[in-house]
């Protein structure tokens, strides 16, 4: 039987990391749950062993049913008809699999029937189903807006709203409008309040709303009359149940054709704020938002995988010149960059989802007692970390799942450019993973003053304190010649003391950054796994110095003079 | 309402992964060789159980399955998968029974569980092949049958309508219960295993298993008498060892043989897409795939 979690060791690997111990003691605060739930875990063993095995189960829907539908989710898609969205039937039967299979709501806390799964199992399963079927991982991974009413609604409206999610109802975030995408401060849908019946009314429009008929919506809108910036923006929970919703369309897409992307007419539509009003975008939508670009961070490496795993067999196979192509040097090589590329994301994950676990359950923790102080700096280290990672890891990963999959087809040649093989679904799959929820260049945005900063330079300085068997320290010797060459640029620039010149290299010291750190990763992986990373290791610590080297060298030859090369002359009129 | 159900299931040897070495000397399967795992069919026989129990709830579904110790591996399949309880028939009286002493044995764990509405099996165990312990089952409890269900179409107090899969349709029976039903491979395909199942009775233990494994959390046993799992000798069914196991078995395999299908005939064909037509019409009306 085939099975997407045990086929891949890495998960493993990644699963039985040190800093496990910690995050499952503060998720399962300290296994008091096995009173009452004849479901919780007894101690850290039992609670990793419950991990691994219900790993093992998503692995298997995927393999068995997720990936065999993906192809029939793909060419038949969602459909619209009165306003109302009908998924795919194999769409249907993948959220019915995973809901008979109770796997919704991984993460919520069991009072509200959650599993309590930290981040690290619950992205694993993500990179899983994504690796199956990445348009169908956006609507399973939509359950993550659940966290956003744990974390902000009121206890009321969670104990409403979060076991509804746990028995299967989908959600959908509605940020987006037609005039508002990258800039969220834009957004118009109007909110407003009718002092008498004690209610609020959503009218307007959004766009390119994911799974838009979902059963629950969390909705950004301007709930103060004449404001026009972020400081007017509320969050509300809009129920399917009350109406009031329509979907006019849904968009012809490129990719993830699965997932339906709607445009949503809001006409007197009953909703509920959440939290306080005016911190919808400040507060709300900022923590929606890094939730869900873990999120693709995990779509983007369940998409590397499968572009791997598909060059790697259709190479083996493939006979030309009197043997398999992947005996010639230009194929394997390709194939050994993909293998590195997938393994350095994949390992950026489960950094930033232990990361990401440590500082939101302790903040959880806060919420019911006071918090120690060394446990307040340790949510404040690792939050800050978090915040470092998440951006660098979504622009990273997202653009190596293109590269994969652009190399997938390569691999195929002429073959791969038809429609008959799996590698053209991935390519146009993988196409959006560095647009939504931020593009990388807005990615780079939040991840710039972390290299002003220095946050990622004091961890890269950690990860070199770490140690290394011998025959890896030459590894760790380029790897600080790479730091040396990335700090000096970093002062090159920001010595300028010029905004719009750091903003001209910031994705390239963004991305030296990004391959320091998962060089790093993966240089530790390493060290604890020789078999299953060291070739990884070497692949990509390579790849990541000459990409270091070609920025560095860009940057110290880019000056701000020759800016104006680049900047377009808009004074000239055609 | 609200039913009592028991399924039995089998554990075997994985045939569709098999190797070289899958059969002993002594033409008998080597069973330590392939993986163990639970009879699909029974998956299939599992599943209409739970369809029964979704529609009404209340229904109690408890696997009855006879074999070695490590045979208890099925009973927490089948609980990870929503049944509610399981019990293992094992002793080494019971081992080297054919079709006759299996069915026998197991009618007289049937008698001892007492009362029951439906009996659900798989049509046939993929290590055998026979299609005989159901239908045994029945007779030995002297009630009525009903082979190649594929689906349960309606259940009420005393009644059963079961749609059966023959080799040129469908046929849709009814008959009083209780009643054993034999699901086809061809029937809704069982549910995956669910997570807080899974969670909850992953300590599940058979007592021989609590004596002879390491075991981390001794105490819930007590505490969650769910975990335990029955185990039933010989005697604990009240069965006679005559007509258990090896000595109760009239099958005696005389001999076995490799047989290695060799091509009588070729066709060539011109790769038409008419041609291809054609062939796949053959190929699924002499029942070669599909």
């Amino acid at each position: 039987m085939a099975n997407f979690y045990t086929d891949t060791p890495q998960f493993r690997h990644y699963l039985h990391h040190p800093l496990m111990k910690r995050i499952v003691e503060l998720k399962e605060r300290n296994y008091a749950d096995k009173e009452k739930y004849d479901y919780a875990p007894m101690d850290f063993e039992d609670a990793m062993d419950s991990y691994d095995k219900v790993l093992e189960v998503v692995g298997e829907i995927c393999a068995d049913i997720i990936e065999p539908n993906a192809e029939e989710v793909d060419q038949n898609g969602p459909t619209v008809e009165n306003g109302r969205v009908t998924y795919a039937a194999p769409t249907q039967q993948n959220l019915d699999a995973l809901n008979k299979a109770e796997l919704m709501g991984m993460g919520l806390r069991r009072r509200f029937g959650g599993l309590n799964f930290p981040m690290v199992p619950y992205m694993m399963s993500a990179d899983i189903v994504s690796r199956a079927d990445a348009s169908f991982q956006n609507i399973w991974m939509l359950q993550d807006c659940g966290e956003t009413i744990y974390e902000f609604a009121n206890e009321e409206q969670q104990e409403r709203f979060l076991p509804r999610i746990v028995q299967g109802e989908t959600m959908s975030m509605d940020l987006t409008e037609p005039d508002a995408g990258s800039d969220l401060q834009a957004v118009m849908l109007k909110a407003t309040y009718n002092e008498e019946e004690k209610q609020w009314y959503l009218n307007g429009v959004k766009r390119f709303i994911t799974n838009g008929d979902a059963d629950i919506h969390l909705v950004l809108a301007r709930s103060e009359e004449g404001t026009k910036d972020a400081r007017g923006l509320s969050m509300f929970i809009y129920d399917k149940r009350n109406g009031g919703v329509n979907v006019r369309r849904i968009e012809n897409k490129m990719g993830i054709k699965g997932a339906p992307t709607c445009e949503l007419v809001f006409k007197n539509a009953r909703a509920e704020l959440v939290g306080t009003r005016r911190m919808g975008l400040i507060k709300y939508v900022m923590s929606l938002m890094n939730g869900a670009r873990l999120g693709i961070i995990a779509q983007s490496v369940g998409l590397c995988e499968a572009a791997v795993r598909e060059a790697y067999s259709y190479a083996l196979e493939r006979r030309q010149f009197g043997k398999p192509i992947i005996e010639f040097p230009p194929v394997y090589e390709m194939l050994a960059n993909m293998r590195a590329r997938t393994d350095a994301a994949r390992t950026m994950l489960y950094e930033t989802s232990r990361f990401v676990d440590i500082y939101k359950t302790l903040e959880d923790i806060g919420r019911e007692r006071k918090l120690l102080p060394e446990e307040r700096d340790e949510m404040k280290r690792y939050s800050r970390l978090a915040d470092a990672f998440t951006p660098l890891g979504k622009a990273m990963s997202s653009e190596y799942a293109n590269q994969n999959a652009y190399d997938a087809i390569q691999v195929h040649g002429g073959s791969g450019y038809m429609k008959d093989y799996k590698c053209e679904r991935l390519y146009r799959d993988a196409r959006i993973t560095n647009i939504y929820e931020g593009t990388t260049q807005l990615q780079v945005v939040a991840a710039i003053r972390h290299v002003t900063t220095g946050t990622y330079l004091q961890r890269i300085k950690e990860y070199e304190a770490m140690p290394v068997a011998p025959e890896l320290e030459q590894l760790k010797r380029v790897l600080k010649q790479m730091a040396e060459m990335y700090e000096k640029s970093v002062e090159l620039v920001t010595s300028q003391k010029n905004e719009e010149y750091l903003d001209f290299h910031a994705r390239r010291l963004v991305e030296c950054a990004g391959h320091l750190v998962m060089g790093h990763l993966l240089l530790q992986d390493a060290n604890k796994d020789a078999a299953l990373f060291r070739h990884s290791a070497e692949v990509y610590i390579h790849y990541g110095e000459v990409e270091v080297l070609k920025n560095c060298n860009f940057i110290t030859r880019s000056g701000i003079e020759e800016m104006a090369y680049y900047k377009p002359d808009l004074n000239v009129t055609e | 309402m609200a039913f009592n159900i028991i399924v039995l299931a089998k554990q075997v040897p994985d045939t569709r992964n098999v190797g070289k070495d899958a059969m002993k000397a002594d033409g008998t399967v080597n069973r330590a060789a392939l993986p163990a795992i639970f009879n699909p069919e029974d998956l299939n026989a599992l599943e209409q159980a739970l369809l029964i129990k979704e529609s009404y709830p209340g229904t109690k579904i408890t696997l009855l399955t006879m074999g070695p110790g490590r045979a208890a591996d099925i009973l927490r399949e089948g609980l990870f998968r929503g049944a509610d309880d399981g019990v293992l028939l094992t002793d080494r009286a019971f081992a080297g029974a054919d079709t006759l002493a299996t069915s026998y044995a197991l009618s007289m764990a049937v008698h001892k569980m007492g009362s029951y509405d439906i009996i659900l099996s798989g049509r046939q165990a993929i290590d055998g092949d026979t299609a005989q312990v159901g239908p045994q089952v029945a007779e030995k409890l002297g009630i009525p049958q009903i082979t190649y269900a594929e689906a349960i179409e309606e259940v009420k107090a005393g009644q059963i309508r079961v749609k059966r899969r023959l080799e040129h349709g469908v046929e849709v029976v009814e008959c009083p219960l209780p009643a054993v039903i034999t699901v086809n491979g061809s029937a809704a395909p069982c549910r995956p295993r669910n997570a807080k199942l899974l969670q909850k009775y992953k300590h599940a233990k058979t007592i021989t298993e609590r004596q002879v494994e390491h075991i981390d959390y001794i105490d819930i046993y007590s505490s969650r008498p769910y975990l335990n799992l029955t185990e039933w000798s010989v005697a604990d069914v009240e069965a006679d060892p005559r007509q258990c196991g090896l000595s109760g078995s009239p099958t005696k395999v005389k001999k076995i043989e490799n047989v290695v299908f060799q091509a009588k005939e070729s066709r060539r064909l011109s790769g038409s897409d008419a041609e291809i037509d054609e062939l796949m019409r053959e190929l699924i009306a002499n029942h070669t795939i599909g």
